[in-house]
């Protein structure tokens, strides 16, 4: 079977990132990028199906700008065979991201896609369940432990009220959640060897799909902030406080 | 302009969630029908038609739906989508799951958890762990739209709507449900608890914890955690807040033991009074809380229940 997983280069989850001047975005000039987490997350995953002679060929996908091809590296080095980098600059949305990467899944033809629950950047959380709807294919988001067998997938996902086990048909998209398992990191000959391996480039347009946002960013702005608070010098002290204000 | 609403419930009762889902419903200056699929969901059918503001309720009762199946559920809304304007679902495990599939099924972008509704066309959303609000456009089409119930209140009981009988959807049969894992809790529930006390790694020990425990139910709490205080195994996943948990806005919130990553803030950061214990002076929660206690926790929980108990709190 093959394994394809998405991988979107995001600015670092320990970067701070600043608002433009103008309030027209975010501004992300020389703030560290990395791969998304949850990216990671479904890498490994997909490594270990290998591992365990689930899978026999990872396909890496990332859709953004030449830089993102650093990202795919990353992934080579992990474990993954081979990269499909499709080039768009600016902000590319959940729905045309799906759409791209079903076109890459009519040709490909795996028999599983892993993405990420969400991408930390956008929080929009939406191209997995978008790309299996559009393919016709079932889905499991929040993927806590994953079990493949030959047509079927068993799944662990987290839900709001606790763990809940499904059966989804293969093909399926799942996206993962934080601890489906712990991403390595790439050995020096690992990363060495990821040079070699292939990455194949595209555009959207190669693709037929049109990536103009059709979401009007009008501006963003920071969140209200909170008003200094005081530092208590005992419990006594803290109740009495939390009495005063009546919420306790 | 109409909006179809996807209730969440278990059958018997409507969640929280719903009402709020129901507020912002109102606010695109709507007509609102709510859509109620279950499996004997007769009750929360009529709790869904007591909301006021509510025009009508579609009850759609099948085996199908006895658990919210992301395919079944979409493929339904699918089926009736064609009469509404917008369709909107609180941000929950079950509607982050199934709406981005209608929104792909109907070629429109979604917008994800919605804090704020400008007008009709325009909302603000928290983007980068919430450290920055986005204020978005939607283009014209039918708008599908996921809600942050914790932004919004709960529109009250008041009205009296028709419970339409409505035909099940079709079965996509792509997946099956095997079980479950119900986090069985005494306490209130995370998201619409007026009081959260949270732990973090700090809390370290089942001791710690079993303290914590014993506060909560003086102060009838419900019982958060970080993400770290997670994977240590202190509790359930379903209790982790933050940005990839769940979002809170309670009146008072004790983080204990928390450092105050920005993805956990971005679940707490909204309520109105935030508590924090933490043994390092520098630590990030406290440039966000109203009162901060700089101290080893062990003792100070132990403190804290006895003197809640001397002052008389059971
Ligand atoms: C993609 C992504 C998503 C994430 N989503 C979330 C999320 O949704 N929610 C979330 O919470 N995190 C999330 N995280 C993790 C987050 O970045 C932090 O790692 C996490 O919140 C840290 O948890 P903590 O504060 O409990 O632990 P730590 O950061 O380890 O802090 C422990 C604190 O306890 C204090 N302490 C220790 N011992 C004592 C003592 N005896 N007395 C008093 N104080 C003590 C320490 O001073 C320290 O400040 C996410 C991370 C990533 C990468
Ligand atoms: N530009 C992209 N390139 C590759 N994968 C992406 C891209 N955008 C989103 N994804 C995948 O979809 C997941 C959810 O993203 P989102 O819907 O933006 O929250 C991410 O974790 C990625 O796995």
């Amino acid at each position: 079977m093959k394994v394809i997983v998405t991988v979107k280069r995001v600015v670092d989850y320990n970067a701070k990132v600043r608002i433009k001047a103008d309030g027209s975005g975010v501004d992300r000039s020389n703030l560290k990028m990395s791969m998304n987490p949850f990216d990671e997350i479904a890498v490994e995953e997909a490594i270990r199906l290998k591992e365990k002679g689930k899978a026999d060929e990872i396909v890496v996908v990332s859709i953004g700008p030449s830089e993102a091809a650093d990202t795919i590296r990353t992934a080579l080095a992990m474990g993954v065979d081979r990269g499909i980098l499709v080039r768009c600059d600016g902000e590319v949305e959940s729905l045309a991201v799906a759409k791209i990467l079903k076109s890459i899944c009519v040709a490909e033809q795996p028999g599983l896609v892993i993405t990420g629950k969400q991408a930390i950047d956008d929080d929009a959380g939406q191209t997995g369940p978008m790309l299996a709807a559009l393919l016709g294919w079932a889905q499991a988001t929040r993927v806590y432990r994953l079990d493949v067998s030959d047509r079927t997938a068993r799944v662990e996902r987290e839900t709001d009220t606790g763990l809940e086990t499904i059966d989804v048909c293969l093909p399926a998209v799942v996206t993962t959640d934080l601890r489906l398992n712990e991403p390595r990191f790439a050995s020096l000959p690992s990363i060495m060897k990821a040079r070699k391996k292939p990455i194949e480039e595209k555009t959207a347009a190669d693709l037929g799909v049109d990536t103009t946002p059709r979401v009007t960013v009008l501006g963003v702005k920071e969140p209200a902030t909170r008003a200094a608070g005081i530092k208590v010098e005992s419990v006594a002290e803290l109740l009495d406080k939390l009495q005063q204000a009546e919420v306790i | 302009m109409t909006s179809l609403i996807l209730a969440e419930h278990d059958n018997n009762t409507l969640a929280d969630s719903t009402a709020r889902t129901i507020t912002a419903a109102l606010q695109l200056g709507n007509s609102v029908e709510v859509l109620v699929a279950g499996d004997g969901c007769a009750k929360a059918a009529d709790a869904a038609a007591q909301i006021s503001g509510v025009a009508a309720v579609l009850k759609v009762d099948d085996p199908l739906y006895a658990h919210p199946v992301a395919e079944a559920v979409a493929a339904l809304i699918l089926s009736i989508a064609s009469r509404y304007d917008a369709v909107l679902a609180p941000a929950t495990s079950t509607g982050k799951a199934i709406l981005p599939r209608v929104a792909a099924v109907l070629d429109v972008p979604q917008i994800s958890e919605i804090t704020r509704i400008l007008d009709a066309d325009t909302f603000e959303r928290p983007i980068y762990a919430g450290s920055v609000v986005q204020t978005v456009k939607a283009p014209a089409g039918t708008k599908v739209i996921t809600v942050r119930p914790s932004a919004f209140a709960a529109a009250a009981a008041g009205a009296n709507a028709p419970v339409v009988v409505t035909p099940a959807g079709p079965d996509p049969g792509l997946t099956r449900f095997v079980g479950e894992t119900v986090s069985q809790s005494t306490r209130p529930e995370l998201t619409t608890a007026k009081t959260v006390i949270s732990a973090g790694r700090g809390v370290g020990s089942k001791d710690n914890f079993d303290v914590l425990l014993r506060i909560a139910d003086k102060l009838k709490a419900a019982v958060g955690a970080s993400r770290a205080a997670v994977d240590i195994g202190l509790t359930a996943n379903d209790c982790q807040i933050g940005q990839t948990g769940k979002v809170v806005a309670s009146d008072l919130y004790i983080a204990v033991g928390i450092s105050g990553a920005i993805q956990h803030i971005s679940g707490m950061k909204d309520s109105r009074i935030i508590v924090a214990i933490n043994k390092d002076e520098d630590a990030p929660i406290f440039k966000i809380a109203d009162y901060g206690l700089v101290a080893d926790l062990s003792p100070v929980l132990q403190e804290i229940d006895l003197e809640l108990a001397r002052r008389g709190y059971a």
